[in-house]
């Protein structure tokens, strides 16, 4: 008898069928919709100038380059290369924003207005509000980041083409392919936890835009070129569009000295005056003259072939690094004392 | 079946302890009042008790057992928090269809209903409503989820009289009618003898005084004699001595047949008077306040 009282008590502390996702789905839409609609807008708003300047863009391209030959070219670049400069350099700063302006938000309001004192009382619980709340708003922007980044490939395909941009320059690489969407969903997820963490919005949306930045700079500035271990070349010309990630100079099979900075200009100088451009001098690159006193130029670098494969890598870790980050909230709101 | 069971339950923040070693037991069908100055852990003991937070020290169990916070306690308690935090930007409505998709039960002719009755607009957003409003919204709310315990924290504090009045009036008609028992935190005195059948008296996080509330009127009254003669009485069961002029009013532990020093007089006691003779006995040093005994009687008799 107190067995089975025993075991009726378990199934009923086991707890009753819970709330099924999809009405949480639906108060996630009711709460985030002004947010979300507000990203369309501002997206969409963008999309159709990047489609309208795409399409003159390309059209140039098409009409300039192809026949025209390098001079016309050249005046192509010039006429639209500013403009995707400051494209390329706005769009960076959108996943920063979305992290900011929609995933800090999410629960920082929350805990600011003390209506999380409503929610985690509710028959659904903390962790599947919580999540119900946080993945389907994850998925919403890193999917519409998704659909951008096709989008600006698309618009940026002439600079390629023209070989005036390469797919792996840092002004590139993280919005285009899967990086853009991984991006975005990263911020977001930084600005959740941050905002679970810090209970408010204002200093929330400014850790998010630091921890954002912070962590963006460094994967530009110091991993990326080592997801794959580099090649070595000695060869002057890289086929296919490379990303040279460092070069220098040996002798006699020594280092003798980096392919950049005072030391290259010194070396330089003394050994070929005529190549820094003075007038009247030889007219050969210092790389070929330096070769002719000896020295060799080495290159390390990512051959083009490889971009899909940096992109997955780069894609996969922030996927988990969001995952991560995303469970970490989660288990802030589980463990977190009112 | 007890509705709350704590056992050396504690809270601890930082170094300072907001509820210690509070051991009760609220059984279920009653409207308890959980009395006590500010910052005597009225609202973390309510905490704990919806999961909100969990403790530093002991257990809290809710509804028979079930673990404060888990999913089968929360399916079926109700808790309206203290300031009732809705989401001001949602209307009326909205917050019911919210509330709805967040539970596995929801009484809609229930909630709408009420909201007529209240004369409260659907379409208006929760922020704009009065405070009154807004918290008969959130009761209407927490009692469309068809809970068997119903949490207030402070629910009538911010309202005036007869918002008070009519909230009070929707939540005993629950209690009376769907047999929901209630547990509500409260400063003001005024009202509990109307509305509460239990009585939990915590102070300086501690439990002082817990039990039905007849129950407690009888086995307290009220002296009244000279008041020179008052300090012979300190020795005695004395919760609280007030002196006025000639005469001084005693409230002592005492059955209806205790006999009655000669020249004084018992009266029974009210449960206003009850209430703030303790809680004002902790700083009425000049006789020696209720033993932690009488406290262990008054814990068991809520048993």
């Amino acid at each position: 008898m107190t067995t089975l009282t025993g075991l009726a008590n378990l199934a009923e502390n086991a707890g009753p069928r819970p709330v099924p996702w999809r009405r949480m789905a639906w108060v996630t839409w009711r709460q985030h919709r002004s947010a979300l609609g507000g990203v369309a807008v501002f997206l969409g708003a963008f999309a159709g100038y990047l489609w309208l300047s795409g399409l003159a863009m390309h059209h140039a391209y098409a009409t300039e380059c192809h026949s025209g030959g390098a001079l016309a070219c050249g005046d192509f670049t010039g006429r639209y290369g500013t403009t995707a400069i400051l494209v390329s350099i706005f769009l960076q700063a959108v996943p920063a924003l979305i992290g900011a302006f929609v995933g800090a938000p999410v629960l920082a309001r929350e805990m600011e207005s003390g209506t999380f004192r409503y929610a985690w009382t509710q028959g659904i619980g903390r962790w599947r509000w919580t999540l119900g709340r946080l993945v389907p708003v994850a998925v919403v922007v890193a999917a519409a980041a998704g659909a951008f980044s096709v989008l600006f490939s698309w618009y940026d395909q002439p600079f390629v083409a023209a070989g005036y941009a390469i797919p792996f320059s840092t002004r590139v690489f993280d919005l285009t392919g899967v990086a853009f969407a991984a991006w975005t969903l990263a911020a977001f997820a930084i600005g959740a936890l941050a905002g679970m963490l810090i209970r408010r919005v204002v200093p929330a949306i400014a850790a998010t835009l630091a921890g954002y930045a912070g962590l963006a700079l460094t994967a530009g500035l110091f991993l990326r070129e080592h997801y794959l271990t580099p090649l070595v070349t000695s060869e002057l010309n890289l086929p296919g569009s490379p990303w040279a990630v460092s070069q220098w100079y040996t002798k006699d099979g020594t280092f003798a000295f980096p392919a950049r900075g005072s030391q290259l200009v010194d070396a330089v100088s003394r050994l070929c005056p005529g190549s820094l451009g003075v007038r009247g001098g030889s007219t050969i690159p210092p790389a070929q003259c330096l070769s002719q006193h000896g020295y060799t130029q080495w290159t390390s670098y990512q051959p083009g072939s490889r971009f899909w494969t940096c992109q997955w890598i780069e894609g996969g870790w922030l996927l988990a690094l969001s995952v991560l980050l995303i469970a970490a909230t989660v288990w802030v709101v589980r463990s977190r004392a009112a | 079946m007890n509705v709350v069971e704590a056992r050396g339950l504690g809270k601890r923040y930082g170094s300072t302890w907001a509820l210690r070693d509070c051991s009760l037991a609220i059984p279920a069908g009653h409207v308890v009042a959980l009395v006590g100055p500010n910052g005597a852990g009225k609202s973390t003991l309510l905490n704990l008790v919806v999961g909100l937070a969990a403790p530093s020290a002991g257990i809290v169990t809710v509804l028979g057992g079930r673990p404060a916070g888990s999913p089968a306690a929360l399916d079926n308690i109700a808790f309206v928090a203290q300031d009732t935090p809705l989401y001001g930007n949602l209307s009326a409505a909205d917050m019911l269809h919210l509330t709805r998709n967040l539970n596995r039960r929801f009484d809609q002719p229930y909630a709408q209903a009420r909201l007529t009755e209240l004369g409260i607009p659907p379409r208006r957003r929760a922020g704009k409503l009065s405070g009154g409003q807004q918290a008969q919204l959130a009761l209407t709310l927490a009692l469309a989820r068809r809970p068997r315990l119903l949490v207030l924290d402070e629910p009538v504090a911010m309202l005036d009289p007869v918002a008070r009045h009519d909230f009070m009036a929707t939540v005993l008609s629950a209690a009376a009618e769907d047999g929901v028992s209630v547990v509500l935190s409260s400063h003001v005195l005024a009202e509990l003898e109307r509305v509460a059948d239990h009585l939990i008296l915590l102070s300086r996080g501690r439990v002082q005084v817990a039990g039905d509330v007849d129950d407690l009127l009888a086995r307290h009254r009220v002296l009244t004699g000279p008041t020179a003669e008052a300090d012979r009485y300190a020795q005695g069961p004395v919760v609280h001595l007030r002196r006025g002029g000639a005469q001084a009013h005693l409230l002592v532990r005492a059955g209806a047949d205790d006999p009655v020093p000669p020249g004084w007089e018992a009266h029974p006691v009210g449960l206003e008077e009850l209430a703030l003779a303790y809680l004002r006995e902790p700083d009425a040093g000049a006789l020696p306040g209720p033993d932690r005994s009488g406290n262990t009687v008054l814990t068991e008799v809520a048993k």
